[in-house]
């Protein structure tokens, strides 16, 4: 399949501005590369290091971490374009991607805004304005409200007439904020003052419109194309059913389980969305499907969405090309009858957020990060590498996996595959959740809404296995390894080299040396008893049970694997050993053992785990709630901090008289830095000697 | 015979390529089915004993000292070390990649008291310290000198009081003393933490005094807890007795890890070293080839085959004194020079070894005895030759060598014999015996019969009969004393040596005590008068 070059347009695009970070300004500069059009990158503070201002060709600074007075400032970001020469700003998602008066902006300093005119931008903006046009157009739409009456009585008057549930949403609202369902009549006001108030906190704007609320619905999008000379064309459906707190985390392409002919009809009501705006660039018509695959315009995204790279994979385009190109005029590579579905394709989003803790979002460094091989099936698309921070001041996203197959079938279990290789130390991550969500028997036969995760619950969220005695065995084979490796580095360097003392290989006249590992699996100790063999093996109890246990480190691509065999049962886990915790990733899952931290040096340190007091994740200590001296019960609040933009109450651990505070109001703490320091009571036997 | 060995980066094709000393045995032949059996039984037997000896003083006494919270002394030592370093037990070894001498006390043997032979054993241990210039690490938890015995451990030279004697004379000399008190430190006890460079102590656990709570109430009526008269806070914090308050025994054994960390100590190894090599056979062999018949010869150099690198030794007079075999060799990367028994000495290997000592002497090469002897030739012919001053001459050029030396008897060690091969009265730096060896001035049998000898001819003069039933009933006594006094475990009760092993772990032992001797700086040999 060729592409189109057509000549003539309104511009050149030699040099791009990506006004964005992460992921997405790396995956806008990848192909800028390609097309070789120079690409600059705009930063913050707290991206000063990151990999988009590495891969870029030129970097400015724009301002602090807080996104406000960086990536959203709009006169920083012309100021770069301006000063840098940029012919064009491709705005990435977020930030300034849907902003009117940035593409205005733009415009009038003669430079190319990536994306639609800035009318389409505020037309499909205000969600009331959108579906009217829709509407008129030709478009299904839901039934709802829109209108600029908002007194509750009104409100509630509307809802009852389009029938209950109904949503409440906010009309400038985005992303599930600002976002309510009322089951029924009784529970309209509290939800529509609760809408309200997170919308005015959010958007400084609490207008509300009330639509009819699907059960169990699907969420189907169908991306679009428009160029300035009238083409609009669609790549087909997505499915981005499955969702927690609203935002998507896995995606497809196409819809499972949708016929051709609902396809072209999702298609052409798409196409006839954009055509109603004079749509140019790339942008995103959200239907909701229900069970008899009826479909409702929900919004237009007027943006290249994070999920674009399914659309990419099953039509064989890069859309960020198509972009570009139609920002310079170009006509589209390819118009309707040339696109061509071909095989299926999955993202799983792997964001930084821990799934048992109802997907809070977290922060810190990768200290960790390994990934399955890129190919041409399997995209990795990220903006962190190993040893970078994933920062609380943006969205915590680490990467996006996407792969492609024939079919769906074969697709679902590339995605496993690659998700299994895909492993983190250092942050929670959802890999754990993805791998069970996309094992799931519903999610393999295609039955996705976006109720998926709530009715599924139970299934995603297994009672954690404690790890298998094979597996404490491993970790502790690790550890014995890593010591022997530190050890053998040690000698070879000293003045001695070869000295057998060096050989960690346990020996003792006679006997065989036994030794006794604690080792934290979960919240329980366990005891492993190693004994070192002469021939190099070990034998080890845990429990009553005894491992006969051999094996290697072998280092493959960067990463370590532990070639190891179990009572004669060989496995290869990648082994990463930070902090005093193993962390080992099979094809079954992942698992961690840690060397608990010993009495004595837990007095002040001491992880979650150990039950210290310790920052749950980087962000400002809001309020101090003790002060050296006071005495504290098990469970009593000592701090409250904010973070990811919500507030976790630090509880001591342990009783005790709080010896030292850390942290001011105000100050900000890092993920696992001790906030207090607690001395321990003193058992009665001491306190009555002394 | 001769295998293929990895050749070795030289400079000049095949410079290093020595044909390896040794030979496949005939793993078939019942001789070596024989040997094979009888020595791996005495091999198990040691192992046996030794599983008894590790558990220290019975289950009720282990219960109630780990009920206390407190590590029993090996798990201790094994806290103490680098995980997985190997430790040469009784003796020795290695913190924080520095070796290091241990002394730990067992309570759950007689509450750690010192009877006679704990008071040598912990003399031998600072011996090894001050030969080897090795850091002493005390894990002290013992009641003191053994009331009892006191006779025997107190008043002599070579009693309790010389362990503080020889604390303040190795710390002169540059060794580092550190004390970790775990238990009681009572009496002249109390003087190993406080004549330590550094002392560790645990809260609630150990204790230092000089007249424990019972004393302190005989002499002055004044009631005190242990804890009050000499635990950690009194002295952490106010005596100043101990430096570093620890809350467990974990915690006091980390802290001496932290202590050996910054003993700034850094190893002067004054030898070359090359990369190991395995040797190019079985060490386990050795049960074959040797077996438990010390009348049964062997070839000694099947034995350094067994235990040098990569088989390799280059031998020094292969054909002069062929009953004494020397050469150079390394184990473990470390140089050696090697003499072992092929028989009995005779004038030509007695000055064939005086002539190896000082080559080793001259090129500061440790010396490694293996030693199977029955001793020197007698008869007229010899003593005629001399052999009287030819052994002489070995004596003395074994007694003044100053290279570290270290013997293992692997087979008999009888007569001057032990001494021309270093025996302990030459002092080695260590000593090893294999457990089908034997120590005595001459073997049972003989000894016997010398005694048989003269009491027939006395009986003769007398004109008194003495039967063969007569004979055989005053022998029989004799070598059954002499087997006892001379088995390997008699032996090493008494101190006579650093310990039985096993023959497969002789290449590992020599390679650890050489590790340990080369520790010391290198002393001039100034040799005395050889008789020639």
């Amino acid at each position: 399949r060729g592409v189109r070059l057509v000549s003539g347009g309104v511009g050149r695009i030699e040099k791009v501005l990506i006004a964005n970070r992460g992921e997405i300004a790396c995956r806008v500069m990848r192909t800028a590369k390609k097309m070789g059009v120079r690409s600059v990158a705009v930063y913050s503070d707290a991206d000063r290091h990151s990999m988009h201002v590495a891969m870029a060709d030129e970097s400015y600074h724009i301002g602090p971490a807080a996104s406000q007075q960086s990536y959203l400032s709009m006169e920083k970001v012309l100021e770069v374009a301006k000063k840098s020469g940029s012919h064009a700003v491709h705005p990435g998602y977020g930030f300034l991607s849907e902003n009117t008066e940035f593409a205005e902006a733009c415009k009038q300093e003669g430079i190319i805004f990536i994306g639609p005119p800035s009318s389409a931008i505020r037309d499909m903006g205000i969600k009331s304005t959108s579906k009217h046009i829709m509407s008129a157009a030709g478009v299904p739409i839901i039934g709802g409200y829109h209108g600029e009456d908002q007194s509750n009585d009104r409100l509630q008057a509307e809802a009852a007439r389009i029938g209950y549930p109904v949503m409440i949403k906010a009309v400038r609202g985005g992303g599930g904020k600002g976002m309510r369902i009322a089951r029924s009549d009784t529970d309209f006001l509290e939800q529509l003052e609760s809408a309200r108030r997170e919308a005015r906190k959010s958007f400084n704007d609490d207008v509300m419109l009330v639509e009819k609320f699907v059960e169990d619905p699907r969420h189907v999008e169908v991306q679009v194309f428009g160029d300035m000379h009238g083409n609009a064309v669609y790549l087909f459906e997505r499915d981005c059913s499955v969702q927690r707190r609203h935002q998507k985390i896995i995606e497809e392409a196409p819809g499972p389980d949708i016929s051709p002919e609902v396809r072209r009809k999702l298609g052409e009501a798409a196409v006839k969305a954009a055509k109603a705006v004079n749509y140019v660039g790339a942008g995103t018509v959200e239907f909701i499907m229900d069970a008899q695959h009826n479909f409702y315009f929900m919004e237009m995204n007027t943006r290249l969405q994070v999920e674009h790279p399914v659309s990419e994979m099953i039509t064989g385009t890069d859309l960020v090309e198509w972009q570009l190109r139609v920002a310079a005029g170009e006509r589209l590579p390819l118009l309707q009858d040339d696109i061509i579905l071909s095989g299926h394709s999955f993202e799983a989003r792997i964001y930084a957020e821990d799934p048992n803790n109802d997907f809070l979002p977290g922060a810190g460094p990768l200290l960790h990060l390994s990934t399955p091989p890129p190919d041409q099936h399997t995209r990795i698309e990220t903006g962190v590498r190993e040893g970078d921070e994933v920062s609380a001041h943006y969205d915590p996203m680490i990467a996006k996996l996407v792969v492609w197959g024939e079919d769906r079938s074969a697709a679902l279990k590339k995605l496993r595959y690659c998700l299994q290789q895909y492993n983190i130390v250092g942050l929670n991550t959802n890999i754990d959740f993805l791998l069970s969500l996309s094992g799931h028997p519903e999610f393999e036969a295609g039955n996705v809404t976006t109720s998926f995760i709530p009715q599924h619950y139970a299934d995603l969220f297994p009672a954690p296995r404690a790890p298998s005695g094979v597996t404490i065995c491993q970790a502790a084979l690790g550890l014995v390894l890593q010591e022997r490796k530190h050890t053998l580095e040690f000698t070879q360097t000293s003045t001695d080299p070869f000295s057998p003392f060096g050989s960690s290989s346990g020996w003792r006249s006679n006997i065989h040396f036994n030794r006794n590992m604690t080792l934290q699996v979960g919240d329980k100790k366990v005891d492993v008893v190693i004994t070192y063999s002469k021939d190099g093996s070990y034998s080890m109890q845990v429990g009553e049970e005894v491992y006969h246990v051999t094996g290697e480190v072998e280092l493959e691509g960067g990463a370590s694997f532990l070639h190891c065999s179990v009572n004669g049962v060989k496995s290869r886990p990648k082994l990463v050993i930070l902090n005093n915790t193993v962390h080992l990733f099979s094809m079954e899952g992942s698992s961690q053992v840690s060397v608990p931290v010993p009495k004595y040096l837990a007095g002040v340190s001491g992880s979650g785990a150990q039950g210290g007091a310790v920052a749950p994740m980087t962000g400002t200590i809001e309020k101090v709630l003790v002060k050296a001296g006071d005495k504290v019960s098990v469970g009593d609040p000592l701090m409250v901090m904010i973070a990811m933009k919500m507030e976790h109450t630090i509880r001591a651990p342990k009783s005790g008289v709080i010896k030292k505070v850390f942290f001011t109001e105000g100050s900000q703490a890092n993920r696992h830095a001790a906030l207090v320091e607690l001395e321990e009571e003193v058992e009665e036997t001491e306190a009555s000697s002394q | 015979r001769c295998r293929t060995l990895p050749l070795a980066c030289s400079r000049t094709y095949y410079a290093d390529k020595v044909a390896p000393v040794g030979s496949q045995p005939d793993k078939q032949s019942s001789e070596y089915q024989e040997n094979y059996d009888r020595m791996k039984v005495l091999v198990d037997e040691l192992r046996s004993r030794t599983d008894k000896i590790r558990l220290g003083g019975g289950e009720k006494a282990r219960r109630l000292h780990t009920s206390r919270g407190k590590l029993l002394p090996r798990e201790r030592i094994d806290r103490l070390l680098d995980p997985g370093t190997p430790f040469l037990e009784f003796s020795q070894f290695a913190a924080h990649e520095v070796e290091c001498v241990i002394v730990a006390n067992d309570a759950t043997v007689k509450g750690g008291t010192y009877y006679p032979v704990t008071v040598k054993k912990h003399l031998r241990a600072q011996e090894i310290a001050q030969q080897n210039h090795l850091p002493c690490i005390y894990l002290v938890d013992s009641g003191g000198a053994n009331l009892p015995r006191q006779a025997d451990v107190f008043p002599d030279r070579d009693h309790f009081g010389r362990i503080f004697f020889n604390q303040a004379r190795l710390s002169s000399e540059g060794i580092a003393q550190i004390a970790v008190v775990m238990g009681s430190c009572t009496a002249g006890g109390a003087y190993v933490p406080a004549m330590a460079d550094e002392s560790i102590i645990v809260r609630k656990q150990g204790t230092i005094f000089l007249g424990g709570p019972p004393l302190v109430k005989a002499a002055t009526g004044e009631e005190v807890s242990a804890e009050d008269l000499g635990g950690a806070d009194l002295h952490c914090k106010k005596s100043g007795v101990t430096d570093h308050y620890a809350l467990d025994d974990n915690h006091a054994l980390h802290l001496a890890r932290k202590a050996v960390r910054s003993l700034n100590y850094r190893k002067n190894i004054e030898v070359t070293t090359e990369p190991t090599e395995a040797p190019l056979y079985p060490a386990d062999e050795l049960y074959g080839i040797v077996g438990d018949n010390l009348k049964r010869n062997f070839d000694v150099r099947e034995v350094i085959a067994r235990i040098v690198d990569g088989s390799k030794f280059d031998e020094f007079k292969a054909f002069y004194g062929d009953t004494l075999v020397t050469g150079f060799s390394r184990i473990f990367g470390y140089p050696v020079g090697i003499i072992g028994n092929n028989g009995v000495l005779f004038s030509e290997s007695a000055k064939k070894g005086t002539h190896f000592i000082e080559l080793c002497c001259q090129r500061n090469i440790p010396l490694i005895f293996l030693q199977n002897i029955t001793g020197f030739m007698v008869g007229r012919e010899y003593e005629a030759g001399g052999i009287a001053k030819d052994g002489a001459k070995m004596v003395t050029a074994v007694a003044c060598a100053n290279v570290p030396k270290m013997t293992v008897i692997i087979g008999g060690s009888y007569g001057a014999g032990n001494y021309g091969m270093c025996g302990r009265a030459y002092s080695p730096r260590f000593l090893y015996m294999w457990p089908n060896s034997r120590i005595s001035v001459m073997g049972g049998e003989q000894a016997a019969t010398v005694l048989a000898t003269i009491t027939k001819d006395q009986r003769a003069r007398e004109g008194k009969e003495f039967t063969a039933e007569q004979e055989a009933a005053m022998k029989e006594p004799i070598v059954r004393r002499f087997e006892e006094e001379g088995s390997p475990y008699y032996s090493s009760a008494r101190l006579w040596d650093d310990g039985i092993i096993d023959p497969a772990d002789t290449r590992l032992v020599l390679g650890l005590s050489l590790s340990a001797a080369l520790n010391a700086p290198t002393q001039k040999t100034r040799f005395g008068v050889f008789r020639m």
